[in-house]
């Protein structure tokens, strides 16, 4: 397996003078391509603001970070912005999709935007990504009308829609009941297997972990193993 | 962008009841804008049709020659006498001129006139007249004599002549009835009133008297040439420029209207000045309500934005999407605001047709196009700042990550 990304100590502070807060103390992290691994850790020891880092969303206070061979740390927002939307996917806690638009318009988002509109080609890809996410009679509905579970499967459809490298993945199950938090899964496991998408997920759930190949715990803003 | 507009155009149908409040306001102060430049537009071409419409919009008068200089030799002592109220001099050669100046491209009419001072007698009735002499069948091309006749007829012609209505009763003349001309050259004619008018000018109603040109040929002495030569032009606001081409043209001291109407000119600005502060005001609601909205609107859809970003859409995306939907209210507002304003004034008479008692709109000065365009700009330059404001979303607070 091939690199994929590699941070060295990531340090993130917010706020300034006495009100700062070190999140991340020197952080350094490898991710093999294919990889599907969980980012473990209690509350505040800095999960979401590393995956906000290596989403390309946050430039860190200080460390380096590459992907793909490129430096993360000195590009431009524009290059950024174009580079997420290439080799990046997004999965977050409360699926985030755009209210106004329905489960297809919200997969194919990522294509229609670096398109400038909606092609035919983005429209096929999204229905298959939909059909394969067992949402094949909720593609036209709008996105108020489908339940957590079918909402956070829309979600990693819209992921994976531009066929990332990465996947990140803010806790994708914690709000869903069981048996969609581990159909979810399941699906993120079959595309992990079947197209080598890394996945990295931040999660609290054991058994959201056990399902992942590797285990990567954080604490105090650092990896402790 | 195409993909932009999308999300513009369902963020603007998605909320269908705000929308419409949103291009209704709008509409409204197109409305307002439209409107103001129907009743500015109309009631300045009402005043100026009334001042000036009946008059010459550029005058050829003959120059009286300026005075020999005479120098007193030593021990002599020279008599000067003033020059006297009555124009002596004559256009000679104006029948030269005029086809030049008729086809001059703005002229509607030209008429060569001879005018003159005299005093109408009947009985033991004396009454000082002004006389115009024109020529006949060019009655009504400067002031609109058959439009202001109110008995008889305006036509001219050997041994007759029109009066005003106050004239004729000063007189006690009815049509048919002879009076007595008499010039300030002291040349009498026998006339017979063939028309009587009305303008509703006391000046003009009670001391002025219309006579053919021939007949003013006899009653001035003057066998050849016109003491003036009157234009009227298709667009009076162009008297100026034509006044320099036909002088330009001939050598002929041709003066515009606008000399010596400067109070007329002052007061027609301000009131455009008003209107153009009045719809100023208009335009600058309409972009204080756009861009309220739209920074309403980024607000309420900022974890959408950031979503947006954190998907791969550039700032410039996100500009784009606002100023659209701004874009799109000002035309929808522009057009709806166009429509009400072009079907309110319908009903109002045309330019021509105005009656008194009426607002004098004028429905081809509503400005609809300049309304529409001049809409889309302010709601496209009041969705810059929402739009902008929009762009920096940052997308991590944003989605709450």
């Amino acid at each position: 397996m091939s690199t994929l990304l590699q941070v060295r100590d990531l340090v993130m502070t917010y706020g300034t003078g006495e009100a700062a807060t070190r999140v991340l103390r020197g952080l350094s992290l490898r991710l093999e391509a294919g990889e599907m691994a969980a980012l473990l850790g209690p509350s505040g020891a800095g999960k979401s603001t590393l995956l906000t880092i290596l989403g390309t969303l946050m430039k860190p206070t200080s460390g380096s970070y590459e992907m793909l061979g490129q430096d993360m740390i000195s590009a431009d927002d524009r290059a950024l912005t174009d580079f997420r939307n290439a080799h990046i996917g997004f999965v977050f806690q409360f699926h985030n999709l755009l209210p106004d638009f329905t489960a297809l318009e919200n997969v194919i988002f990522p294509t229609a935007v670096r398109e400038g509109r909606e092609t035919p080609a983005a429209r096929r890809r999204g229905r298959d990504l939909l059909v394969r996410m067992g949402l094949a009679d909720r593609i036209d509905f709008p996105t108020a009308n489908l339940s957590g579970g079918q909402k956070q499967r829309v979600a990693v459809a819209r992921a994976l829609m531009n066929g990332p490298e990465l996947v990140l993945a803010d806790e994708p199950t914690g709000n869903l009941d069981r048996a969609s938090a581990m159909q979810v899964m399941d699906l993120i496991g079959e595309i992990n297997r079947e197209e080598g998408t890394t996945f990295l997920i931040s999660t609290h759930d054991e058994k959201i972990a056990a399902a992942c190949r590797r285990q990567i715990e954080v604490g105090d803003g650092v990896v402790t193993g | 962008m195409l993909y932009a507009l999308k999300i513009a155009t369902r963020y603007l149908t998605t909320n269908k009841a705000q929308t419409a409040l949103l291009i209704t306001g709008v509409a409204v102060g197109v409305f307002i804008f439209i409107f103001m430049s129907a009743l500015i537009g109309g009631l300045a071409e009402f005043i100026l049709s009334r001042t000036v419409g009946d008059l010459s919009h550029v005058t050829i008068e003959a120059e009286d020659p300026d005075p020999p200089l005479l120098i007193a030799p030593a021990g002599h002592v020279l008599t000067v006498t003033e020059r006297g109220r009555t124009r002596n001099a004559t256009l000679a050669e104006a029948e030269t001129w005029l086809p030049l100046i008729e086809a001059v491209p703005g002229v509607r009419a030209v008429s060569p006139q001879i005018a003159g001072a005299g005093f109408l007698t009947r009985g033991a009735q004396v009454s000082q007249v002004s006389v115009t002499g024109v020529m006949p069948g060019r009655e009504s091309a400067i002031l609109d004599l058959d439009g202001y006749i109110v008995e008889g007829s305006a036509r001219l012609g050997s041994g007759l002549i029109v009066l005003g209505r106050d004239l004729a009763d000063d007189l006690s003349l009815s049509l048919g009835q002879t009076v007595r001309l008499q010039s300030s050259g002291g040349v009498t004619a026998l006339l017979t009133l063939s028309g009587i008018f009305e303008t509703g000018n006391g000046a003009m109603d009670g001391a002025r008297a219309f006579v053919s040109l021939p007949v003013a040929r006899t009653l001035f002495a003057m066998p050849q040439g016109v003491t003036r030569i009157e234009i009227k032009l298709d667009d009076l606001n162009a008297a100026d420029a034509t006044a320099l081409r036909i002088r330009a043209l001939t050598g002929l001291d041709a003066v515009p209207w606008t000399d010596g109407a400067e109070q007329l000119r002052e007061a027609l600005n301000a009131q455009a000045q008003t209107g153009y502060f009045l719809k100023t005001f208009a335009l600058i609601t309409i972009v204080i309500g756009v861009a309220s909205a739209l920074m309403l609107s980024t607000y309420r859809r900022r974890p959408e934005i950031g979503i947006m970003r954190a998907m791969g859409a550039g700032r410039n995306f996100v500009v784009f999407v606002f100023v659209a939907q701004g874009a799109l209210i000002g035309l929808m507002g522009g057009v709806m605001g166009a429509a009400l304003g072009y079907v309110a004034l319908l009903p109002f008479p045309s330019r021509d047709a105005f009656e008194p008692g009426t607002l004098p709109m004028d429905i081809t000065q509503g400005s609809y196009g300049l309304a529409i365009t001049l809409t889309v700009i302010g709601a496209v330059l009041a969705s810059i700042l929402p739009a902008r404001a929009a762009s920096r979303v940052d997308p991590v607070t944003a989605i709450g990550q």
